[in-house]
């Protein structure tokens, strides 16, 4: 069976449970959207899927992949991408350099590398700034070099963790349109953590807000990360 | 020069301007000072023993030494070894083991290990690897030999047993500042980012946080490197005796009858200094080469092959640098409690508390000299440190960071290259000699070690406390004592620990500001290592160890049983 699938998934921090019994679907192209406010549980889901999930929190149920299970796999061996608040480009590397840190060793030919790398900083609407310092670059184009860094790795999903959440209204539009287009282009299944109904339109995306009793409605303020 | 505008907006006057000075004047003095009377006789200029005109007739006598090209040969090969051994270690450690559950257990011992004098440890190390230690009696049993194998495991003439006494000493330390400096950076998101990308958790964090933490490293590193040059306790213990590594060489020409021998002295202390500036120069050119060399392979995509590699470093690595440690310090207890011992019993045959009830009287006057000296130590230190960097936080511009950045130079420098000096200065001063005299060359080492650990959280600490409490009206001092000492309790005590465990572990500075009249646990045990004696060394060398890692247990221990009920406390 194709697509991203959870099956009986429960969250608990601190034995406050967050999510209880989750049970999902997401089909390859299709968008679906975690909603809810800070503190929910929305990143420890999508950590949880990811293979990240910070020590404190614990989980069970399980991930399916395209018919593969993979919760107990590591995190590199999911090819499950994912999208951050912030875009997270390494910063001791070039432009050019982040992208082919994504590409598979299975490009092995150092022209056929340069040429995929090339090829996405043209759709990045990025073309010739593979040598540029990524900390040179603007928000809208640093968020577009992070999703083709997470596209050139050939993930099999993808998760955004709030991804637009940094960027002023009118790049969020047209970085939303960006990503959803080419997610579904690839046909990847996307389960996206949000607050703003808005990122769930764009999508035409599924609402799910499976917070455990309480845990939502209390909006907990979450402790700033340390 | 505009103001800086913080200053500016904040008004009040910055009661903590003199803090930086006063820091720098209590280091540059015994330095510069020291530097110059070391550079004055190493060219012939030394009235007080007849050396009135300059010239280069003392390094014609030390290059004429037979034993000079042995010395250096061994001081080059133990400090360089011993530097990247440590550095390997601790980046394989961190790389290979920082996503296994096994690091919660594993961390939490790099600070006591980083607290155990070096002499302790050297003492321990030696117990296990000595023809007649541990690991050779684990061989004897089954082979049946009923002698110690007639091999140089220690004090051997290349100075390997020394190179790895030293890595394994310094490799908490470097691995301590590795995780100190990936907590500026946003390392489990990055990690978490490349772990997306398809890469294994040791590789992730060689290729994505190493070269982003590296220039941080570097000023350990050389720190590492530096004192490994001029060590002279663990040399004595662990390093060959004939001939000996510089450092010690140049101690015993010091201490000669011949008082002429001390102009050859100054000139190997300054060939030291020498010996660090070039190895430091090669150093940058091969990180040049490293960094073009490996750079593309940044590029070239995930590896996942080589994690079972890293996995298996990291816990070879863990078991030298923890498990060595541990079997070291419990090496030096049974020792310390042994009776009859012959040589293949893996344990003593008979116990006895006679080393302790004859070392403790010789102990007993010393141990209390080096707690007093090491709490006075660690106070001052606090107390400058602690307003250097309100200064510093409060938008102090004069002195600037880059000035108190020179604090950090005692540690850059080979300590004999200005040890020598200073003493001159202090029997000029007629403090040769006295407690206060260590109490102030101590202090030229804990100074800068505890700025280190202390500067970075102070100035990770979110400003809007600090403006939160001025908005509630409280003045600066109200401040410091009841919101930002509270809040980074834990750092400051850990400073404070290893100030003492600094102080603690000072032989070279004790010996030359002491004038050899101060005598510490140090010194003492040092003695009685020398002298072979090894139940005494034992009981010294555990004495040494229980000092700081009491104070380290105390810090550590205080700020969590006060903290149990706020978890946002760092």
């Amino acid at each position: 069976m194709s697509g991203l699938r959870l099956v009986d998934v429960r969250l608990a921090a601190a034995g406050r449970p967050l999510v209880s019994g989750l049970d999902l679907l997401v089909e390859p192209g299709e968008v679906a959207a975690l909603m809810g406010p800070s503190g929910c549980g929305k990143s420890s889901l999508l950590a949880l899927i990811g293979g990240s999930l910070a020590p404190g929190i614990t989980a069970s149920g399980e991930v399916w992949l395209n018919g593969t299970r993979v919760d107990g796999l590591p995190a590199e061996k999911r090819r499950i991408g994912i999208l951050f608040q912030d875009d997270l480009l390494f910063p001791h590397l070039s432009v050019g350099e982040n992208l082919a840190f994504a590409l598979p060793r299975t490009v092995a030919r150092r022209e056929d590398r340069r040429r995929r790398v090339e090829a996405a900083l043209v759709e990045a609407g990025l073309a010739g700034f593979a040598e540029r310092d990524p900390a040179t670059l603007s928000g809208g184009q640093r968020a577009r070099v992070a999703m083709m860094r997470a596209l050139l790795a050939e993930p099999k999903a993808l998760l955004l963790d709030e991804a637009f959440a940094a960027l002023d209204t009118a790049l969020r539009q047209s970085f939303r349109a960006f990503v959803f287009e080419h997610a579904r282009a690839a046909r990847l299944p996307v389960l996206m953590a949000t607050h703003d109904p808005a990122d769930a339109e764009a999508a035409d995306a599924r609402v799910l807000a499976p917070w455990a009793a309480g845990s939502a409605a209390e909006g907990e303020r979450k402790r700033p990360d340390s | 020069m505009a103001r800086p505008l913080r200053a500016l907006t904040r008004g009040g006057r910055d009661p903590f301007l003199a803090a930086p000075w006063l820091a720098i004047a209590l280091f540059a003095a015994p330095l510069g000072t020291g530097l110059a009377g070391t550079l004055l006789p190493a060219f012939g200029w030394l009235p007080a023993l007849g050396g009135a005109a300059f010239g280069v007739a003392p390094w014609q006598r030390l290059l004429a030494m037979p034993e000079l090209a042995g010395a250096v040969r061994v001081t080059l090969t133990s400090g360089v070894l011993g530097t990247l051994g440590a550095l390997a270690l601790a980046v394989i450690f961190v790389a290979g083991l920082h996503a296994r559950p096994v690091f919660a257990w594993l961390r939490p011992c790099l600070l006591p290990l980083l607290a155990i004098p070096h002499l302790a440890l050297a003492i321990g190390l030696a117990f296990l690897l000595a023809p007649s230690g541990w690991v050779a009696r684990l061989v004897a049993l089954p082979l049946g030999w009923d002698r110690p194998p007639d091999l140089a495991t220690v004090n051997d003439p290349a100075g390997l047993a020394l190179a790895l006494g030293l890595a394994l000493k310094e490799a908490p330390f470097l691995a301590l500042m590795l995780l100190a400096a990936a907590g500026q950076v946003e390392a489990p998101r990055q990690l978490a980012v490349a772990r997306s990308l398809g890469y294994g958790p040791g590789e992730a964090w060689l290729k994505v946080l190493l070269p982003q933490l590296y220039p941080q490293l570097r000023l350990p590193l050389f720190a590492v490197f530096a004192y490994s040059l001029s060590v002279v306790d663990v040399a004595i213990v662990l390093g060959p005796a004939t001939p000996p590594p510089l450092a010690p060489l140049i101690l015993r020409w010091l201490n000669d009858p011949d008082l002429s021998l001390r102009f050859p002295a100054a000139a190997a202390a300054l060939l030291l200094v020498v010996l660090l500036a070039v190895s430091l120069g090669g150093w940058r050119g091969l990180e040049r080469a490293l960094a073009r060399w490996l750079r593309p392979s940044l590029g070239r995509g995930a590896a996942p092959r080589c994690e079972p590699l890293l996995r298996v470093g990291g816990a070879l690595s863990a078991v030298s640098v923890v498990g060595l440690g541990l079997l070291g310090m419990l090496a030096l207890s049974l020792w310390s409690f042994a009776g009859r011992w012959e040589f293949p019993a893996l344990l003593p045959e008979a116990w006895s508390t006679r080393s302790w009830s004859r070392a403790l009287p010789l102990l007993g006057g010393p141990l209390w000299t080096t707690v007093w000296i090491a709490a006075l130590c660690a106070v001052v230190a606090l107390v400058l440190v602690i307003a250097c960097v309100e200064h510093e936080a409060l938008g102090g511009r004069r002195p600037t960071h880059r000035v108190l950045a020179l604090a950090y130079l005692p540690l850059l420098v080979p300590q004999l290259a200005f040890l020598f000096g200073f003493a001159v200065l202090l029997a000029y001063l007629r403090l040769d000699g006295t407690a206060l005299a260590v109490v102030w060359a101590h202090l030229v080492f804990v100074l800068p070690y505890t700025l280190l650990l202390l500067r970075e959280p102070w100035l990770a600490l979110d400003p809007r406390f600090a403006r939160t409490a001025h908005a509630l009206g409280k003045g600066e001092l109200t401040v410091l004592v009841r919101v930002k000492l509270p809040i980074l309790l834990r750092p400051v005590l850990i400073a404070a620990a290893i100030g003492v465990s600094v102080s603690t572990a000072q032989f070279l500075t004790t010996l030359f500001a002491g004038g050899g009249r101060v005598p510490t646990l140090a010194t003492e045990t040092l003695a009685m290592a020398s002298a072979g004696d090894r139940r005494s060394a034992a009981v010294g060398g555990l004495v040494l160890a229980l000092l700081p890692l009491v104070a380290i247990a105390l810090a550590t221990a205080w700020p969590r049983l006060r903290a149990r009920r706020r978890q946002g406390l760092p």
